[in-house]
């Protein structure tokens, strides 16, 4: 599904991923745990092709195809989805407006509107993306807008942060659908998702976790063991499995 | 009865001495050369335009089957072609060419350059000295027309000076809508269209006023408004001009001179190739409780030069509240925006005034996240920016808003 190949990455004068290897399945979802500034986000960032994020060396694969050389939204056509951790505010543009544009062939409105209620965000519609959502709104939003659009293969950044404990199970839960849980393997949608807390692990059945560190991924395993050796040790131990 | 001769007479002779007065804004403009006087017959239906009128028309937002229009006027160059009422709404309102208004009603004379000083400069002038028409419209006392009135100012022809004198009266307890157009049916034609506007939302009443202003490369405006708004009134502007224009200049003031009188101009400009556009908004809140707001959303591409103004003048002794909104997008190195917001409190020392203005591109940082959703960047680009120009203005066809893409798409390449 998804393979990057000794991935260097650069941000300005900061070099953030050094020597990415990494490989997934389709359907299958990796969990990314990480102190701050280790490179979580820059690596999901250079996934989508976020041209801030300037690789240097190495090569990124989905479904068998490079799409190193490719824009954001040829990726995003090609299967890429991503879920911001604090997207931005796009006054004029309403969320209807963009559902309108994302399902501009009018496939699935019926879906669509279950899919808004069930998200409670019927009365966003007509707001700005993201104008003055509050932190779970926003990942609601976001989570809609992917169900939409449909990826074979999700970024979610910090899905719980900003969100009060109450909307973590609504988040968690249309992750979940989002990912198409109830579904058979082979039509499941693969995830890399970045948490700190782990929270989210309540609601998401992860099958490999990886924890970021210093710009490479380290500690390949169990995604509960991993978050539990997090918590006993936090990531001091990181720096001595390089 | 008509209007007194004396009236005239003095309002002649106070345009005669300020014929050759120079506007305080934008560039100044030799007259003389706008000769062209071109008489033409009515027509029967607007249907029976021709191909090119009726595009022109269509464009500034003209229903030529009259479908949802409590009524219509039509002007081409000096000739008033068309006139119309929706049978529904008889008793209801009054629409005529303000020179047969004149002819009509002697009272005229109380709205009649009352609100536009005729001397204000050499435009105000030319208007009184060589008037040309325009349209009156008057809605009865409590009447409220569900549909709008339809107008089109419409110039055909070369070196043609249309000089239109426009009175709208919303009486007591009234409410109307008003859809105007202004817009060639010949895209090189060259000439000046000189709009007077005077309107007057008498108490409790209500005025929505949608301005849609179509010109072309070799075509100077100046149009003149000012709007009288008594107590519980409420006035709104939309004004909205997509299409390139040699030289415009405009600062409609609408005077809120009733307590809790209301104002409120939404402004959309997107300047092409190389328009000079100076176009401005005034409110001048003299009643207590009085409300203004004013939105202007301004995008200069090619070589166009902006001017974005506007002001907020209290003078009340109450309480007052207004707030100035100002945004533009540069999409161009070689085009220009000025934006120019100013406060004026003048011992009104309960108001509160604001204003927001900026000038920026269009954010990088949203494009990316539309394209993120697979939208192209042009169609990302396209999208944010209709949105940026959308201030939901109603009535506003649909048409309207696939020209603001297709403009967008033409000129937004460079705004990144």
């Amino acid at each position: 599904m998804l393979r990057t190949e000794d991935l260097w990455v650069s941000v300005g004068d900061r070099q953030v991923l050094k020597g990415v290897n990494f490989s997934m399945k389709y359907g299958e979802v990796n969990v990314l745990f990480g102190p701050n500034g280790a490179g979580k986000t820059s690596f999901m960032m250079t996934l989508m092709g976020f041209p801030r994020y300037k690789v240097e060396q190495g090569r990124i694969f989905l479904k068998g195809e490079d799409i190193t050389g490719k824009d954001i939204y040829e990726r995003a056509r090609l299967g890429l989805g991503v879920s911001f951790q604090r997207p931005p505010t796009v006054r004029g543009v309403s969320l209807k407006k963009m559902i309108d544009i994302m399902n501009s062939n009018g496939t699935d409105s019926t879906g669509i509107n279950e899919k808004i209620e069930k998200l409670n965000l019927g009365g966003h519609l007509e707001r700005g993306l993201n104008d003055g959502f509050s932190g779970g709104e926003m990942k609601r939003s976001e989570l809609l807008q992917l169900m939409i659009q449909r990826p074979d293969l999700v970024l979610i950044d910090e899905p719980e942060s900003g969100v009060d404990i109450e909307n973590i199970a609504l988040v968690g839960e249309a992750i979940n659908s989002l990912l198409g849980k109830d579904k058979v393997k082979d039509q499941k949608r693969g995830a890399i998702i970045i948490t700190h807390t782990g929270y989210i692990l309540d609601f998401v059945n992860a099958d490999r976790g990886y924890i970021v560190f210093d710009g490479n991924l380290l500690c390949r395993g169990n995604p509960r063991d991993i978050l539990s050796e997090i918590k006993k040790h936090g990531y001091r131990r990181c720096a001595e499995c390089r | 009865m008509p209007v007194r001769s004396a009236y005239l007479s003095e309002i002649k002779a106070l345009a005669e001495r300020a014929k050759d007065k120079k506007a305080l804004y934008g560039p100044d403009l030799d007259l003389s050369k706008y000769i062209q006087h071109i008489e033409r017959g009515k027509i029967e239906s607007l249907e029976s335009l021709s191909h090119q009128a009726k595009e022109a028309a269509i464009l500034t937002g003209m229903n030529l089957k009259e479908e949802h229009r409590s009524g219509s006027y039509l002007q081409i160059d000096q000739s008033v072609v068309y006139e119309s009422m929706n049978k529904a709404y008889e008793g209801q309102l009054e629409i005529m060419s303000t020179s047969a208004a004149m002819d009509k009603y002697e009272w005229i004379e109380e709205y009649f350059w009352k609100a536009v000083p005729v001397d204000q400069d050499k435009y105000t002038a030319q208007a009184a000295l060589n008037m040309t028409h325009g349209y009156f419209i008057r809605v009865f006392a409590d009447q409220k027309p569900l549909y709008p009135v339809q107008s089109c100012l419409l110039v055909a022809e070369n070196y043609v000076s249309q000089n239109v004198h426009n009175i709208i009266i919303v009486e007591e307890g009234a409410e109307l809508q008003v859809i105007t157009g202004c817009t060639l049916s010949k895209s090189e034609a060259e000439g000046i269209h000189l709009g007077i506007s005077e309107f007057y939302v008498k108490k409790g009443g209500k005025l929505m006023f949608t301005m849609i202003h179509n010109w072309a490369d070799n075509f100077h405006v100046r149009p003149r408004t000012k709007v009288i708004v008594e107590e519980d009134g409420a006035f709104i502007s939309n004004y909205v001009l997509l299409k390139q224009v040699k030289s415009i200049q405009a600062f409609p003031v609408a005077h809120l001179k009733g307590d809790r009188a209301s104002a409120k101009f939404n402004t959309v400009v997107y300047g092409l190739k190389d328009s000079y556009i100076d176009l401005g908004s005034r409110i001048i809140l003299e009643g207590q409780d009085t409300r203004g707001e004013s939105i202007a959303r301004t995008i200069a591409a090619d070589e166009s030069v902006i001017y974005s103004r506007g002001d907020l003048i209290a003078s009340t002794k109450g309480y007052c509240l207004a707030h100035l909104d100002c945004r533009g997008i540069l999409f161009s190195e070689k085009a220009k925006i000025y934006a120019i917001p100013e406060l004026v409190s003048d011992g009104s020392l309960k108001s509160e005034l604001s204003h927001e203005a900026s000038i920026g591109p269009i954010s990088e940082e949203q494009v990316e996240y539309l394209m993120s959703r697979g939208i192209s960047r042009e169609d990302a680009v396209s999208v944010i920016t209709s949105g940026f120009l959308n201030l939901d203005i109603p009535y506003i066809p649909e048409f309207l808003d696939k020209n603001i893409k297709e403009v967008i798409k033409a000129t937004a390449k460079d705004a990144l």
